[in-house]
Order: structure tokens, then C-alpha cells, then sequence
């Protein structure tokens, strides 16, 4: 029963659709930028990693591409609902209005409000999963490389010492740093 | 209800507390000692299981036997609760799920803490969550102790009193026992034997009108007695009750659609799965089962008003609890039939697998606030800085289970209270005060980069109080024929639920804390919570 990957849900889910995925992220994300620049390694060293993806443009892609979508769809869903409840409550009249045979305004706009909330639902999942969590997952391992690397450094040992992890998140390019990280998430969360 | 009927509804109870039993023992073998264990159920349950233990969670007696009875009663009026219990889902997915899941451990407190200064905030965050949780649990334990005697078609006060105490003590031993795993498969049993239920039951219905829904509308509409009036608003809300009452349910949906994302026992389910891309396919699995469920209350509505009638639905309980029994009685054929006998008794087991099921998850999330926030805060100031990781981690799982038994005995001595009274309110209230003390904080916290320990303080409190406040000065407490102390009278607050006046004092209070406040937002600290939340960086 457990034998699936936790992974599998954010590397495989709709895989015909990650090169539509892919292709946004290069081209939206300048290349010299797409890898996080790294710090050398100070007291607040962890603080110092997060503030540092923070501001980088992969980061900051994430964070625009689901506010972006997440804040104005909640609005919209929030003020129709809000409008739905106001007016089956203070105007029973517009709402008796007949439509179509027994179907009147009123039980049209109680199944429209199903409606919209299953479309919303899927629209959304669409959307982060062919906007968001590729890039997502990039950062992940990025961020917990270089908080291990972080780490390390204030412990003095040499960086050297964790093996080809951090190498190769630094100098693989982004589907290499996923995946030497990947291992190592693994063993972080299993 | 002859005495077979009887028996066989009393057998298959025994059938349900013995599985969910069989689940706990086989759920308690595994390794308990870890609270990762404990209160995540080990954080590798796949979406969809996940999805069904959420619906099974947040879906209660009250949704699959109340709902259905107020569309029978009242037609239109019932179907706007069902909106609001699955519009809330959006901000659950939209805004919550996801970055709770990567930023949290056990608690929402986890997510705020990781922002501003722990102590404090943990505190307020875990006395919002156990009010939160005894308000629920009060309400589903009087519900399910006028429920079962009901159900068993018996009167006396003993059944009652009975019921509480064994749903109150199964509830406790799930817990203890069998921690998250126990409770999680528990639910999921649950989910799938209600939406089996509810399914079968809308397939007869829709079967009796040749499915015709059409048809099953008019000839609801005629035997209700209201004619169309039936499937328009008005009947419940508005009409004689004047503005109050229309405000009232616009507090009420207020409070429903921004009440469930704040709601501890809903959000401690994310914890269960391994990521967030996880967490936010458990709660589309849990959209798409508590969408269907809710449209088929209004065709089980509906159908008991066409086939039972409206009338003698509102003779056999005022608040139309009895509507599914009495309907599955006629779709079985007729009372005094085998048939009908068979499904009204299944009806019964399944609403009691229910509330079984809604207890336990609260009750669990009621101990991990008390053990991971209250408890580890206040220990914290007399022995600082003692105690390593898995020794800590120990004693905490102890603490919890204390916590669970301490919890159930409370809820349990003031569901046996408030036995006689009307209790309806709780629920609304329940979800009031997760909307005006845990959702603006939690959202302030993972939004807003000023965000300071005092901004999240104010916002708790500030949500808290006031909604507490409101409905003791409402005219549920004093000043009507159905209050709690019907012969007082200091109402001052015209509305039934606060969360109209509540929740934006939450939000308000939360702002104004932020920008009076001299200590600045801690840059890295925001940083870490905002990378955490969107990348799952970190996560536990």
C-alpha cells in the first residue's frame, strides 16, 4: 500500500503536460538568474539562506505565479457567495422569479454555486500544477542543499565532506540539483 | 418503531463500535511512542485516503440527518447551509491547505510561531483551539444523544445520557489508543459508509420519480404545503423574523465559508500526507465527496418531503432529524415492513458511524493543542531549555493522551448538562470563533511580511473574546423562549451567531496590533516562512 514514492505527486502527476511546464520556466526566468545565488556561510546562516531565495527570481516567480491567482480567485469566490447569501436573504422576490419549469433564479443559483466551486477547484489544481510546482520542487531541493551546505560551515566541516549533493546542486543546472537533492529530501522526510 | 427494529438497529451499533474497535487495536500495534506518530498517523497516507478521512471528518450527523431534515422542512432555506459548507472548501484549497502543510508540524500554532515569538502565541493559539474543539464536541455529543434515542425510539432521558457517556468514552479510547492512524481509518470507514448510504438512498428516490428530478421538485413543492414558496428562500430566514433574522444567516454563512479553514481538527488532517502538492489532492478528493454528498441531501430533502411529507417529518421532530429515517422506512416499503425496517435501521448506523467518527478527529486535534501548544509553553518557563528531542517527544505523547481523556471528560460532563437544552447554536458558534480567532492570524501570518507577536496576539484574542462575548449577550443565552436561561434577560446583541461582528474585529484587531507594535517583523524569519510555504522546503 505504501510503496509509491511520496515524490511521485510532484514529479509525475500529468507528465505530458511538463514540457508545457518546462517551457514557461525558461522562458520566463532569466538563466543566469534560474539558480540561486549562494552566500558564504555566516552565524544566521539558515536565516541567511532563506532571505537569499527569498530574493532570488526563481523565488520570486513562484510566489507571483500563486498569488496571482490563488488572492483574485479567493475575491472573486468570497464576493459571489457573499452576494448569493444576501440576496436569498433579502430578496426572496428576485429569487422566486421562475426560469425554466420548477427550476427558478433561486435553485439556479444554488447549483451554479456548486458549479463554479468544482470549476474553481480544478482550475486551480490545473494551474499549480502546470505553473507552479515544477519550479517549486527545483527550489525545495535548492534551498535545503544550501541549508545543509549552511550547515556544515558553521560546524566546520568542510563543505567537501557531504558529498556530491552540493556539488552537483551547484554546478548540475536545475534538473540536476532536483535530483541529487531528491535523494536526499528522501532521507529528510521518510 | 416495533421491537425488531429495534433490535436490529441496536445490532448493527454493536457492529460499528466493534469495527471501529478492531481498527483502534490493529491501528495501536504500530509504534506509538513518537508524536509524529501520534498526530500525523506517520504523514504517509496517500491523497485519496486522506481525502476521504477529511470528508469523513468534517461531514457530521448533523450535515447528513440535519440538513436533510431542514430541506424537508423548509425547502430552499435548508439547501443555503449545504452552500456554505462546500464554498468553504475554496479557502481551504486556495489559501490554506498547501502552505500549512509545508510550514507546519502538529498544530496551526506551528505556522504562526515560526514568525513571531512562540510562547505567547502558542498560548492564545491553543486556548482559541480548545474552545474551538469542546464548542464542537458539546454540540455533536447532545446531538448524538438525542440522535440515538431517537433513532432507537426511546424517550427516556436514560438513553440519552447513555449515548453521551458511550460515544464520549469510545472516543477517548480511540484516541489513546489508537492515535491518528486509528482515527484517520476510522473516518475513512465513515466516508465511504456515508456516501454509500446517502447514495443508495438517492438512487431509490430518484428510481420512485423514474428520474425525473422535475418531477421530484413539483411533487415536493405539493406535499409540503407550501407550493412554490418551497423552492424559494424565505421560509426559514426572512419573512416574519424581520432583519435580525436575515443578518443572522448572513453571519451564519459568514461564519461557515471562513470557519472551516480555521477549524484545528481540519487543518491538523494536512499533516497526514507526505507533501503539499499531497495535501492539495486530498482536498480536491475531499471537494468532489462533500459536493456530492450535499447535492444528494437535496434530493434525500426533497425526496422525504415529496414521499413522507412535510408534515409528518415535522411530527416526528421539530427539527426534522428523523427525515432520513422516515424516508429510508418508506423507500424500504412502507413501516411495518421488513424492507423498511432493514434500510431505516441501516440509516441509523451510518448516522452513528458518523458521529463517532466527527468526535474522535476533534477530540484528537482538542489534545494535540493542549499537549503541543498549551502544555509544552507553560512547562517550557519553569525548565528551560531540558529535555532532548525523542525524551521530550515521549512525555509529549503522554501529555496528549491525558490531554484526549481529560478533554472527552470535560465534553462529556457538559454535553450531560446540557442535555435538556438547545444546542443547535454550538455549531455555528464553533465555527464563528474558528473564523474570528485561528483564520486571520494564520492568514496574517503566512501574507503579511509586517506581521509582530503583538499583531498576532491582538488577532486572537481579538477574534476570540468578542465572539464568545457576543453570543453570551445574544438571544440564545437569555431574553427568548428557547434560550439557555429563558427567564433572564440581557440580550444585548440581536443575532444568534457573532460571526457578522466577530470576524472582521479579528482582522481588525490583528492590523492594529501589527502597526502599533514598536518590535519590527523579523525579516528572516518572514523569509523562511514565505520560502517554506511555497516550496515545502524544510517540511516536516
Amino acid at each position: 500500500m505504501r510503496l509509491d514514492d511520496p515524490w511521485y505527486d510532484a514529479l509525475a502527476s500529468g507528465r505530458g503536460e511538463h514540457r508545457e511546464a518546462a517551457r514557461t520556466t525558461a522562458a520566463d526566468v532569466p538563466p543566469q538568474e534560474r539558480h540561486v545565488r549562494r552566500r558564504p556561510a555566516s552565524r544566521d546562516a539558515r536565516g541567511d539562506v532563506y532571505l537569499t531565495v527569498q530574493r532570488s527570481a526563481a523565488f520570486q516567480q513562484v510566489r507571483r505565479r500563486y498569488r496571482h491567482f490563488a488572492l483574485p480567485a479567493s475575491a472573486a469566490f468570497l464576493t459571489w457567495y457573499l452576494a448569493y447569501v444576501v440576496l436569498a436573504t433579502s430578496a426572496p422576490g428576485l429569487m422566486a422569479r421562475p426560469v425554466a419549469g420548477v427550476l427558478n433564479v433561486a435553485m439556479a443559483a444554488c447549483l451554479a454555486q456548486f458549479a463554479t466551486t468544482f470549476l474553481l477547484t480544478w482550475a486551480y489544481v490545473r494551474h499549480a500544477r502546470l505553473r507552479r510546482d515544477r519550479l517549486a520542487l527545483e527550489l525545495r531541493w535548492e534551498t535545503q542543499d544550501m541549508t545543509r551546505a549552511a550547515g556544515a560551515a558553521r560546524r566546520n566541516v568542510p563543505a567537501d565532506a557531504l558529498g556530491g549533493s552540493v556539488a552537483n546542486g551547484t554546478g548540475g543546472g536545475a534538473v540536476g540539483g532536483a535530483v541529487a537533492g531528491q535523494a536526499a529530501g528522501e532521507e529528510a522526510a521518510l | 418503531m416495533t421491537g425488531s427494529h429495534q433490535t436490529l438497529t441496536l445490532l448493527l451499533f454493536g457492529a460499528v463500535v466493534a469495527a471501529t474497535l478492531a481498527i483502534t487495536s490493529r491501528a495501536g500495534r504500530r509504534r506509538q511512542g513518537s508524536p509524529e506518530e501520534f498526530y500525523t498517523g506517520g504523514r504517509l497516507f496517500s491523497p485519496m485516503e486522506n481525502g476521504f478521512a477529511i470528508a469523513g471528518d468534517y461531514m457530521s450527523a448533523a450535515s447528513f440527518l440535519g440538513i436533510s431534515g431542514l430541506i424537508a422542512l423548509y425547502g430552499y432555506d435548508g439547501m443555503l447551509y449545504s452552500v456554505g459548507f462546500l464554498v468553504a472548501w475554496l479557502v481551504v484549497l486556495l489559501l490554506v491547505a498547501e502552505l500549512v502543510r509545508n510550514c507546519g508540524r502538529f498544530t496551526l500554532a506551528d505556522v504562526v510561531a515560526a514568525r513571531v515569538r512562540e510562547r505567547p502565541v502558542r498560548i492564545a493559539l491553543g486556548a482559541s483551539s480548545v474552545t474551538v474543539s469542546v464548542l464542537y464536541l458539546v454540540a455533536q455529543m447532545v446531538g448524538a444523544g438525542s440522535l440515538v434515542a431517537l433513532l432507537l425510539g426511546s424517550e427516556s432521558g436514560m438513553a440519552h445520557t447513555w449515548t453521551v457517556l458511550g460515544v464520549g468514552a469510545l472516543m477517548v479510547v480511540y484516541v489513546c489508543c489508537g492515535g491518528m492512524r486509528a482515527t484517520t481509518w476510522i473516518q475513512i470507514v465513515k466516508a465511504v459508509l456515508l456516501m454509500g448510504g446517502a447514495l443508495a438512498l438517492t438512487v431509490l428516490v430518484l428510481v420512485r420519480f423514474g428520474g425525473d428530478l422535475g418531477a421530484l421538485l413539483t411533487s415536493a413543492a405539493e406535499r409540503s404545503g407550501h407550493g412554490r414558496d418551497f423552492l424559494a428562500p424565505g421560509l426559514k430566514y426572512g419573512g416574519e423574523g424581520g432583519w435580525a433574522s436575515r443578518f443572522d444567516f448572513i453571519s451564519l454563512g459568514l461564519a461557515l465559508v471562513l470557519g472551516t479553514a480555521g477549524l484545528p481538527h481540519i487543518l491538523s488532517r494536512f499533516y497526514t500526507v507526505p507533501t503539499a502538492p499531497a495535501a492539495r489532492r486530498s482536498v480536491v478528493w475531499s471537494i468532489g465527496l462533500i459536493g456530492g454528498f450535499y447535492l444528494m441531501t437535496i434530493v434525500l430533502g426533497t425526496g422525504a418531503a415529496a414521499l413522507v411529507g412535510t408534515a409528518s417529518v415535522r411530527q416526528s421532530s421539530p427539527a426534522g432529524n428523523t427525515a432520513i429515517p422516515l424516508l429510508s422506512m418508506e423507500l424500504g416499503g412502507g413501516a411495518g415492513s421488513t424492507g423498511g425496517a432493514a434500510l431505516s435501521a441501516l440509516a441509523a448506523a451510518v448516522a452513528f458511524a458518523t458521529i463517532l467518527a466527527v468526535v474522535a478527529g476533534i477530540t484528537l486535534a482538542a489534545s494535540a493543542a493542549v499537549a503541543h501548544d498549551l502544555y509544552a509553553s507553560l512547562k517550557r518557563r519553569r525548565t528551560p531549555g531540558e529535555g532532548g528531542h525523542t525524551e521530550g517527544g515521549r512525555t509529549e505523547v503522554g501529555v496528549a493522551r491525558i490531554a484526549a481523556a481529560v478533554v472527552g471528560g470535560v465534553a462529556i460532563g457538559l454535553s450531560l448538562l446540557a442535555q435538556e437544552l438547545n444546542v443547535a447554536f454550538l455549531v455555528g458558534l464553533a465555527f464563528a470563533v474558528a473564523a474570528s480567532a485561528n483564520l486571520p492570524v494564520l492568514l496574517y501570518a503566512l501574507f503579511w511580511h509586517r506581521f509582530t507577536t503583538r499583531g498576532a496576539i491582538w488577532s486572537v484574542y481579538g477574534g476570540l473574546v468578542p465572539a464568545v462575548a457576543l453570543v453570551v449577550l445574544s438571544p440564545v443565552v437569555s431574553g427568548a423562549p428557547g434560550a439557555l436561561f429563558p427567564g433572564a434577560d440581557f440580550a444585548l446583541f440581536p443575532l444568534e451567531n457573532p460571526g457578522l461582528v466577530s470576524v472582521p474585529l479579528g482582522f481588525l484587531a490583528g492590523w492594529l496590533g501589527t502597526v502599533t507594535s514598536r518590535e519590527r517583523a523579523d525579516e528572516a524569519r518572514h523569509a523562511e516562512t514565505e520560502v517554506r510555504a511555497l516550496t515545502g522546503a524544510g517540511a516536516a
